[in-house]
This record gives structure tokens, C-alpha cells and sequence, in this order.
């Protein structure tokens, strides 16, 4: 077994979690699907890599990585539509081994939506309850209540493929809803939508499944996407778990440079080691200077090259037009090569100046706009400020 | 005028295309035996013969027999063909689909006396059954053409979800996708149908006695006196493919509403 794919608990977080007594919570309560030493083969290819994971009742949990991850394949295989090779899925203390997708205890929220387009919404909604032994009145009820529940109360006698994208979405929802599922599985189910819709949605689905209490597993490529809306984050790469951790964990303290690139953006500055004892590491870093590094601030897996590098966001550091006072531990100076406003928020692209007179390699810094505060121009020369607590060292 | 070159060339080459069926009607009501103008006076007579003449209407309902069935038969072995092809993979899938559109290129008349030496080599008697045999064997690869279109333009996760929403899947198959194709096995059938109503060549040889509607026009142009019944015949045609064609239309477009899908034209 691949050593990659075994993850710590989270190491002491940098923050707490968001939410920290719903984490709580969540964690004392049982465990809905559990995956172990889960392997699939598509003829050679190997496409999940030993799954070990623990998704717990009422958690809003999230696959992300790139295309071909494997995500979606593991999505599909706790659905029931693929088998698996080796490995034990659990869903709900049931192994799901001899269990075809029909009688699994899991809804899926197709990418496509997969609205059936020749019915009508209520129709579409009311197709899992076929065999439900209720009465027509009953059935009719639910399915008003189920539409009432994702916003679409009153759409019942539109026609399915009438509709507009998120309304779509919200009939899928509805659909999967109305069964009851005691997991609820969405593939890449805003990827469709245009931005504005997207966030509207994200913060829709938050809310709907605080509301119904069902487990939620969502895949998606969308780090923003996936933090936005998740208790815990997988993030996957090449049919293994990379990093498994709250949202802000996987931001400010990701194992490895891969996740640390893959979540958001991360500077890197390559480093020498210089010494290291029981509490700290002594770096010399490239623009940045000799830095003494807790053992915390070290990555778990290290950078997947040799060179060690130095990781840090760009929102860590502060840039200021020269001679302007700032209160950072740590100051440099720097010149400005590139300044691109987004309304809210300027990035910079700097490059620090190096102890011998050279300048290092260019870093990306970003900075809240604030009214009456002027910004610095290219080619002018900047203070930049920042700590070395928010540094993480990938060795 | 700009592109007046290209406007006459399209109204030349309608004329081209519809005067000869145009000319049916006419001399169907001409009371002269003879195709040629002038025409002489209006009469329903070669209707009335054409009623009144058993080996027609003994044609006529033969070839309507094989047509419909020839149509059903391939239909149903296309839906299975062109499921099997566009949602599963197997072993020489290439070869096995290509040696079942192999028909579709091949010369009748080849396929014709290949099958009537081996039906009677293997001793079969020739009737409409054999008939019925052959135009399956020849509609086959239109029915797949077109129902493989309508089975790829489908969403796979329709019928993933109707499977997990509880259905089996052979339910899920018959809520979704059967519904959702329809259109275009209305379209097969249409298609084979009026391929098989026409067809000459595999008639004519596997027929034994019986007459089919081309084969007995065949047989019955050697006799001026009857060609105006024949016309009356074609004119009957005519109406009735016009009217097929539009019940068709009027299914296609429903269908095309119903899915809400974008309307890429079709027959009309």
C-alpha cells in the first residue's frame, strides 16, 4: 500500500474550523459511508488507488482534484454504478458490495441534471415514488413539498425542459430529495451554471442540506467551490487522497507544495536549510532572509521535488509604497513589475530584493483596497511586510 | 438581378423533379387510353377498374402485408442493434455492425439471387414470407442509421438516474428511453415501410406467384390498355405518401416540442 494515502488528522490547525461546534458535533456523530482500501481498475488503468475514508451523518463533504482524479469514480462507485475490485464500501454500517444502485440508500444529482425531458416537474420529481405504496393525494403532497423546499412551488405543471438551468439543478434536488436518501450524491452540480447563479446555488445547497440533515457528497474541480461549501475536503490526485481536512486547514496548512498549488494560490520561494533542532528549523530563504520555522509550520509531505521551498499565500503579505510606515514583523523592500485591480482587491506581482543586490523571483501579493489609500504603480519601488508564522516550509 | 441564374436553375430543377408525378393525376382522369395530349375528357372510370381488378387489389394487399411487416421486424431488430451499439462494448462490435450495414451498399440483385438460391437450396417455398424475409434483410441498416442517431443524442444519465431512483433497468428502459426515442422509431418504421412498398428486385424474385403492387405495374406495362389504370394506381400513391409524410411530420415536430430539443428539420 502506497504510504501517500494514509492522512494524519488534521495537524493542529492553523484556525479553528469554521463552525467549530458544528464540527464537533459531526464528529461525535456515527459514521454514514466508509470507504476501505477501496481499489477499481478500468482494464490497466488504476483508477482509485486504495480509498480509505470516513464520511460522518449529516456531513457536507466534498471530493476535489483535477480531471481523471478519480473523484467522479468514487462517487459513482458509492452510487452502486461502478463495481469495485478490491476494498469494503460501508454505507450506513451495510456493506454495499452485493447492492445494486436501485436499492442503495443514495440519490445522485447528475453534472447534466439528467431531467427527464418528457415530463412535466411534478412528474420528473414524483418518479422515484412509482413504487412507493402511499396514496396519489399523499404522493401529490410530497411533491409539493419537495418543490416548495428548493424554491420551485407552483412549477409542478411545467414542462421539464422548459426550464432554465438552476431551475433544472433545483428539480434534480428535488427529485433525489423526495426519496429520502440517507446520502445524498452530487457530481459537479454547478459546473453548468454561470457565476452569479453558481453562488446564489452554493449558498442554497448549504442551507438545504442544514435543512434536510442528509449526508452530502459533492465532487467537484473547484477548490473555491469545495471550501465554500464543505465540512471536510478530500482532495485527490491521481486515484489517491492527497490531503483529507476542513476547508481552512486545506488552505493554510496543506501536506503537500501539490495541494498547497491545487487549492487557491501559494508563492513558493526556494530555500537552504541552514540548521535544525528539537523546536525550530533555520532557513535562509531567497528575498525573504534567515527565518527560524517551528516544526509546525512544516508540511507534512514535504515538497514533491528535491529543493525545499518556502510556501506562502498572497494575501500574507502587505505591500506598501516605500517610506510608508507598517507595523508587519518583517519588512523587505521590493519592486513592482505588475499591479492587476479587481475592484475589490489589487494583485501585485513583486520581486524582492535579495541581500547581495539582485532581485528574487517574482511573488504574487494581494491587497484589500481600501478608499483614499493610493496604489503603488509598476516599476515604483514597495515596502513588503509580513510574519513569518505564515510561512510553511515544503522540504 | 443578382443570383437570377441560380433561381432559375432551382425552379427548372423542380419542374424536373415533379412534372412526371404531376402527369399522373392528369391522365389518371383522361378518358382516353392513350398517354398523350391532347387530353380528351374527364372520367373516374380507370379508378373504378382499378377497384373492380382482383390481381390488383390482391397486390395491392400483399405488398401492404409485407411492408408492414418488413417495417415491424426491422424496426424491432434495429432498436436492439442500435442500443446494443451505442451502449455497450463488445468483442468485434466494428465488424459485427459493420457486416449488418453491409445491405445498405450492396446491389440488390446481388442479395436477391444470393437468398433465392440458398431459400431453395434449403427448401423453402417461395410466398410473401420469403418477401417479408428479404426487405427485413435490406431495411435493416436504415432502421439502425436512424435510431442510432436517436439513441446517441440521449443523455447516458437519464436512464443512470431513473436506475437510481429505483426503477430496474428494463423499467428505467421503457419509462425513458423508449418514450425519449420514440420519434425516431416512428421515423424506422415510416422509412422501411415505404422502402419496402417500392422494392422491385428482392420482390420479384422471391415472390414465387405472388404479385406485389411493383412487381404487377411491371408486368401489367406491357399492355397499353391498362396503363391508364395505372396511373389511377400512382395517383392513389401519391396521396397516400403525402398523407403518410405529413403524419409523420406532425409526430417528428411533436416530439421535438415535447423534448424541448432544437428542431433540425427533418422530412418537411
Amino acid at each position: 500500500m502506497n504510504d501517500t494515502i494514509k492522512v494524519a488528522a488534521p495537524a493542529t490547525p492553523a484556525r479553528k474550523p469554521k463552525a467549530a461546534t458544528r464540527y464537533a458535533e459531526l464528529q461525535a456523530s456515527k459514521p454514514m459511508i466508509e470507504c476501505r482500501e477501496v481499489h477499481k481498475y478500468y482494464g490497466d488503468y488504476h483508477a482509485l488507488r486504495g480509498i480509505d475514508l470516513t464520511i460522518r451523518e449529516g456531513e457536507f463533504f466534498s471530493l476535489l482534484g483535477p480531471s481523471g482524479c478519480g473523484k467522479t469514480t468514487l462517487l459513482r462507485t458509492i452510487a452502486g454504478f461502478e463495481g469495485i475490485n478490491s476494498g469494503v464500501v460501508l454505507i450506513d454500517d451495510k456493506d454495499m458490495a452485493a447492492v445494486p444502485a436501485n436499492k442503495r440508500p443514495t440519490n445522485m444529482v447528475f453534472q447534466s441534471y439528467a431531467i427527464f425531458p418528457h415530463l412535466t416537474v411534478a412528474e420528473n420529481v414524483a418518479f422515484g415514488l412509482r413504487r412507493d405504496p402511499r396514496s396519489k393525494a399523499e404522493k401529490a403532497a410530497a411533491v409539493d413539498e419537495a418543490l416548495k423546499m428548493v424554491g420551485l412551488a407552483g412549477y409542478g405543471k411545467r414542462a421539464a425542459h422548459a426550464l432554465s438551468g438552476g431551475q433544472r439543478q433545483r428539480v434534480a434536488l428535488a427529485r433525489a430529495l423526495i426519496l429520502k436518501p440517507k446520502v445524498l450524491l452530487l457530481d459537479e452540480p454547478l459546473s453548468a451554471l454561470d457565476r452569479k447563479m453558481r453562488e446564489q446555488m452554493q449558498v442554497e445547497l448549504i442551507k438545504l442540506q442544514r435543512q434536510v440533515g442528509i449526508t452530502f457528497v459533492l465532487v467537484t474541480h473547484d477548490q473555491e467551490e469545495a471550501l465554500v461549501m464543505s465540512d471536510r475536503i478530500a482532495v485527490m490526485f491521481e486515484g489517491q487522497i492527497a490531503q483529507l481536512d476542513y476547508p481552512e486547514a486545506l488552505y493554510s496548512r496543506p501536506v503537500s507544495r501539490r495541494v498547497a498549488d491545487f487549492i487557491g494560490v501559494m508563492n513558493f520561494l526556494p530555500v537552504t536549510i541552514l540548521s535544525e533542532d528539537a523546536d525550530t528549523i533555520r532557513v535562509d530563504v531567497e528575498g525573504l532572509g534567515e527565518i527560524d520555522l517551528p516544526h509546525s509550520q512544516v508540511a507534512a509531505k514535504g515538497a514533491d521535488d528535491e529543493q525545499p521551498m518556502i510556501g506562502f499565500r498572497p494575501e500574507a503579505m502587505n505591500i506598501f509604497p516605500e517610506g510608508q510606515p507598517q507595523t508587519a514583523p518583517r519588512q523587505n523592500g521590493a519592486v513592482i513589475d505588475e499591479v492587476v485591480y479587481y475592484g475589490d482587491m489589487t494583485y501585485y506581482d513583486a520581486r524582492l530584493d535579495e541581500a547581495d543586490g539582485t532581485l528574487s523571483a517574482p511573488v504574487r501579493i494581494s491587497m484589500r483596497n481600501v478608499f483614499g489609500r493610493d496604489i503603488p504603480d509598476v516599476g515604483t519601488r514597495a515596502t513588503v511586510g509580513w510574519s513569518p508564522s505564515s510561512l510553511i516550509l515544503f522540504r | 438581378m443578382k443570383g437570377s441564374g441560380l433561381r432559375i436553375y432551382a425552379i427548372a430543377y423542380l419542374i424536373f423533379l415533379y412534372a412526371p408525378i404531376l402527369l399522373l393525376p392528369i391522365f389518371a382522369f383522361n378518358s382516353g387510353t392513350i398517354i398523350a395530349f391532347p387530353l380528351k375528357g374527364f372520367t373516374a372510370d380507370w379508378f373504378m377498374q382499378m377497384l373492380a381488378n382482383e390481381t390488383l387489389r390482391r397486390a395491392f394487399l400483399n405488398s401492404l402485408i409485407i411492408a408492414l411487416s418488413s417495417a415491424i421486424f426491422a424496426t424491432c431488430l434495429g432498436i436492439f442493434a442500435a442500443r446494443a451499439s451505442t451502449r455497450f462494448d463488445f468483442p468485434a462490435k466494428t465488424g459485427i455492425m459493420g457486416l449488418i450495414m453491409l445491405p445498405l451498399v450492396l446491389p440488390e440483385i446481388i442479395v436477391a439471387m444470393s437468398l433465392l438460391v440458398v431459400l431453395l437450396a434449403i427448401g423453402v417455398q417461395l410466398s410473401i414470407f420469403t418477401v417479408i424475409l428479404g426487405h427485413t434483410l435490406i431495411c435493416l441498416p436504415y432502421t439502425i442509421a436512424i435510431l442510432s442517431t436517436a439513441f446517441n443524442s440521449l443523455d447516458k444519465s437519464l436512464e443512470e438516474a431513473a436506475y437510481d431512483l429505483g426503477e430496474t433497468k428494463w423499467s428505467a428502459f421503457r419509462l425513458v428511453i423508449l418514450p425519449l426515442v420514440m420519434p425516431g422509431i416512428i421515423s424506422a418504421l415510416l422509412m422501411s415501410f415505404t422502402i419496402s412498398l417500392d422494392e422491385f428486385i428482392i420482390a420479384f424474385f422471391l415472390a414465387g406467384n405472388e404479385p406485389t403492387l411493383p412487381t404487377y405495374i411491371f408486368s401489367q406495362l406491357r399492355f397499353p390498355k391498362s396503363i391508364p389504370v395505372i396511373m389511377a394506381l400512382g395517383t392513389v400513391l401519391v396521396v397516400m405518401s403525402i398523407l403518410l409524410l405529413t403524419v409523420a411530420e406532425y409526430f417528428r415536430r411533436r416530439g421535438v416540442a415535447r423534448t424541448g430539443g432544437q428542431d433540425h428539420g427533418g422530412f418537411l
